[in-house]
C-alpha cells in the first residue's frame, strides 16, 4: 500500500479534513483498518488454526460469520403486539449502498403475513377498461426492470432531531429506517395500460394483503412514471417482511406507500383519504394544521463511521464514511465538517451514484485526539441541500414526525467514544 | 412478435415508457370485484348497508377494544382515541380521532379493514357502525342515539376538517375546485 503524499495530507478545511483526492486516487482501501482502530491483540500466526484443517461443507443458503452475530436489525414493537412495530437496519456495521435482505428495516402494521404466492392475486379495478386479476405466474412473464433505489421509512430519524434532548443512539436506533436494495419487478405502468387506464382516473389505492390491509393513494403520474410491482430484492424474491410475493415499490416516497404484500390496485378520480395518509402520515405543524401528501423523502445523510458505539482508538488518520440520498434525485455532493460545520470539505462519493438511491461518501481526517463534532451536509440534483436542524424547526417545529432530513452531529470525545449532540 | 420486440426494448434500454405486457391479466368478473372493493370514501362512497349506535357500540368496544385503547378511548397500551382536542397548536399535541382525523367514513373503512387487532375482518358491518358510532359520540361529535349508516356517516364533519393542506402538485385541481373531496 502506498502511503499518502504529502500534498495529499494537505487540509481540505478545519480540524484535520484532508482533502478528497487521498480517496479518488487510492480508494479507500489506503485508509483501511488500520486506521480505524479495528487491529487487535492477537498475534499475527504464520499458521493459524483454520489453516490445518479442512474447513466446513457447503451450506444451501448461506448466513454470516458467526463473528459477526452482533450484526442484526434493531427490534422494537409496539406494547401489546408482536409484529407491530420497526426493525431498524445497523447501519453502523455496513458498508458501501446495498443493505442485506436480512437486515432491511421493517415496518409493520399488523405483523408478516405468510402468503402463499399460488394463492395470491393481484386485482387492477376501478375507472380502467377492463378489470384485470394477475397471479405470480403471470406476472412473473411480464418485462422486469431493475432498479438499486432506497426505501425510508416516513418517520426515520425524526426522534434524532425532534427529541428535546438529544437521544443516546446509534445509527440503527437514529436513522435505521432507511435501506437500499435492487428491486427487481414489472413497471406498473405496463400492468396498467393493460387494463387500459380510463381518462378520468388521476390516483390509484393500493392495498395491502396482511392483517391492516394498509392501503394508501398514489398519483397515477407516479404509477406511470417509475413504479414498480417489485418480485425481487437482491437477486432473490422478496423476503416475506419485504411484502413477499410482490410489492410496490415507489422510489423516493416515503416507504408506508409501497404497499407490501399488493393484492388490489384501484383507479379513482381523487384520492381516498384512507388512515395512512390522513390521521397518520401528515406532518403536523405549529399552528396545528397539517401538510398532507408529503410524498418525496428529500436529500439527507449520516456518516455511519466513525458513529456511536464505533469509537476511536486514538489520534491520527481516519476514513469518515456515510451514505447520502435523496427521493428527489441523484446526490450531486456531500460535504463533511469535523469543526461543527464552521468549514466544510468535499467528500468523495463512491460509484455508482444513482438517482433515488444510496450514495456512499467518503473522507479523511486526521483527528488530533481533542474533542470535535463531525457533520455531513449532502445536495442533490435538483439543488436541494441538507437543511440544518435549526432551520427545520424554525419552519416545521418539532410536532411533524415525519420526513425529518436534518444534518447530523456526532460529537467525538477526547477519549474517541462518539455520541449524538445538537450542533 | 411485436410484444417480444417490446420486451427487448424494456430490457435493452432500461425505459419504462411505451412498453407492452404479455397480455396475462384475466378479466374480473364485477361480482368478483364487487367483494374486493370494499375501501371506503372520504365522502361515505362504498359505505354498506347497516347501522349502528354509540349504546350498541359501547358493548362492541368493551368486548374488543378496551383492553388496548382504556376505558372511553383514553389510552391503554396502544392509541388514545378520545379527547385532544386543541391541543394541536400546543406543545404537547394528542392526535385522536376526534382532534385530528379529518372524515369520518375512513373510521369505518379503517375499522372494518384492520379492527379488532388480533382478529380483523370479524365484526359484522352493523357492529362497525356502532363502534363507529361509539368512537365519534366519545369525542362529542355525535350523540349517544344518533345511528351511523351510510348516510348519516357520510354527513358527519369532523373538528379539523379544514386543517390538512395538501402538499402534492397532483391535489392543486383539487385545492381549486373546493376543498379536498367534499
Amino acid at each position: 500500500m502506498a502511503k499518502p503524499s504529502v500534498e495529499d495530507l494537505t487540509p481540505a478545511a478545519g480540524n484535520g479534513l484532508l482533502h478528497r483526492r487521498l480517496f479518488l486516487k487510492r480508494g479507500a482501501a489506503g485508509l483501511g483498518v488500520g486506521a480505524l482502530g479495528l487491529l487487535t491483540a492477537s498475534p499475527a500466526r504464520a499458521t493459524p488454526p483454520w489453516m490445518r484443517t479442512p474447513g466446513r461443507p457447503m451450506t444451501s443458503y448461506g448466513a454470516p460469520s458467526g463473528h459477526e452475530d452482533d450484526v442484526r436489525r434493531l427490534v422494537a414493537a409496539v406494547p401489546g403486539t408482536d409484529g407491530c412495530g420497526i426493525s431498524m437496519t445497523p447501519l453502523q456495521s455496513l458498508e458501501g449502498t446495498i443493505t442485506p435482505n436480512a437486515l432491511h428495516f421493517e415496518r409493520h402494521h399488523s405483523g408478516v403475513p405468510d402468503i402463499d404466492p399460488d394463492a395470491h392475486r393481484l386485482l387492477v379495478h376501478g375507472l380502467v377498461k377492463r378489470p384485470l386479476f394477475f397471479d405470480m405466474e403471470a406476472l412473473s412473464r411480464y418485462p422486469m426492470v431493475s432498479r438499486i433505489q432506497f426505501l425510508e421509512c416516513s418517520g426515520n430519524s425524526s426522534r434524532a432531531g425532534l427529541d428535546p434532548e438529544p437521544l443516546a443512539g446509534t445509527c440503527a436506533s437514529l436513522h435505521g429506517l432507511v435501506s437500499c436494495s435492487e428491486w427487481t419487478g414489472v413497471p406498473l405502468s405496463v400492468v396498467l395500460d393493460e387494463a387500459g387506464v380510463d381518462p378520468a382516473a388521476h390516483w390509484m389505492l393500493a392495498e395491502g394483503a396482511d392483517a391492516a390491509a394498509v392501503t394508501r393513494s398514489v398519483p397515477l403520474a407516479k404509477a406511470m412514471d417509475d413504479a414498480l410491482l417489485a418480485l425481487y430484492q437482491n437477486g432473490e424474491r422478496l423476503r416475506p417482511e419485504n411484502g413477499y410475493p410482490v410489492r410496490l415499490f415507489l422510489p423516493g416516497y416515503e416507504g408506508n406507500m409501497s404497499i407490501k404484500w399488493l393484492r388490489r390496485i384501484k383507479l379513482t378520480e381523487r384520492p381516498s383519504m384512507t388512515r395512512g395518509e390522513t390521521a397518520r402520515y401528515t406532518d403536523l405543524l405549529p399552528d396545528g394544521r397539517s401538510l398532507m401528501f408529503t410524498f418525496p423523502m428529500e436529500v439527507k445523510s449520516v456518516i455511519t463511521s466513525p458513529s456511536p458505539g464505533l469509537a476511536l482508538s486514538g489520534p491520527g488518520l481516519y476514513q469518515i464514511s456515510g451514505m447520502a440520498w435523496s427521493g428527489l434525485g441523484r446526490i450531486t455532493r456531500v460535504q463533511v465538517s469535523a469543526d461543527a460545520g464552521a468549514t466544510w470539505a468535499e467528500a468523495a462519493l463512491s460509484e455508482p451514484v444513482l438517482a433515488k438511491s444510496v450514495t456512499r461518501f467518503r473522507a479523511a481526517w486526521r483527528w488530533n485526539g481533542a474533542p470535535a463534532v463531525l457533520m455531513s451536509r449532502a445536495l442533490d440534483d435538483t439543488g436541494a441541500v441538507q437543511p440544518t436542524r435549526a432551520a427545520i424547526i424554525a419552519e416545521k417545529g418539532t410536532n411533524f414526525v415525519y420526513h425529518y432530513n436534518g444534518i447530523q452531529a456526532w460529537r467525538v470525545g477526547g477519549d474517541g467514544q462518539v455520541t449524538n449532540i445538537y450542533a | 412478435m411485436r410484444s417480444l420486440a417490446a420486451l427487448l426494448a424494456v430490457i435493452v434500454g432500461g425505459a419504462v415508457a411505451a412498453t407492452e405486457g404479455p397480455g396475462l391479466g384475466i378479466e374480473a368478473d364485477p361480482h368478483v370485484v364487487a367483494a374486493w372493493d370494499t375501501d371506503v370514501g372520504p365522502d361515505g362512497a362504498g359505505l354498506p348497508p347497516g347501522s349502528g349506535t354509540a349504546l350498541e357500540g359501547a358493548t362492541v368496544y368493551a368486548r374488543h377494544c378496551l383492553a388496548c385503547h382504556g376505558t372511553d378511548g383514553t389510552g391503554g397500551v396502544n392509541d388514545v382515541l378520545a379527547g385532544g382536542h386543541g391541543s394541536l397548536d400546543g406543545p404537547d399535541p394528542l392526535k385522536t380521532i376526534g382532534s385530528f382525523w379529518p372524515f369520518a367514513p375512513t373510521l369505518f373503512d379503517y375499522l372494518r379493514r384492520a379492527m379488532p387487532y388480533l382478529t380483523p375482518r370479524s365484526l359484522s358491518d352493523d357492529e362497525v357502525y356502532a363502534l363507529t358510532a361509539y368512537l365519534l359520540f366519545l369525542n362529542g361529535i355525535i350523540g349517544a342515539e344518533q345511528p351511523m349508516d351510510a348516510r348519516s356517516l357520510a354527513d358527519v364533519r369532523m373538528p379539523n376538517r379544514d386543517n390538512f393542506i395538501p402538499a402534492h402538485p397532483a391535489m392543486r385541481g383539487e385545492r381549486s375546485r373546493s376543498q379536498v373531496p367534499e
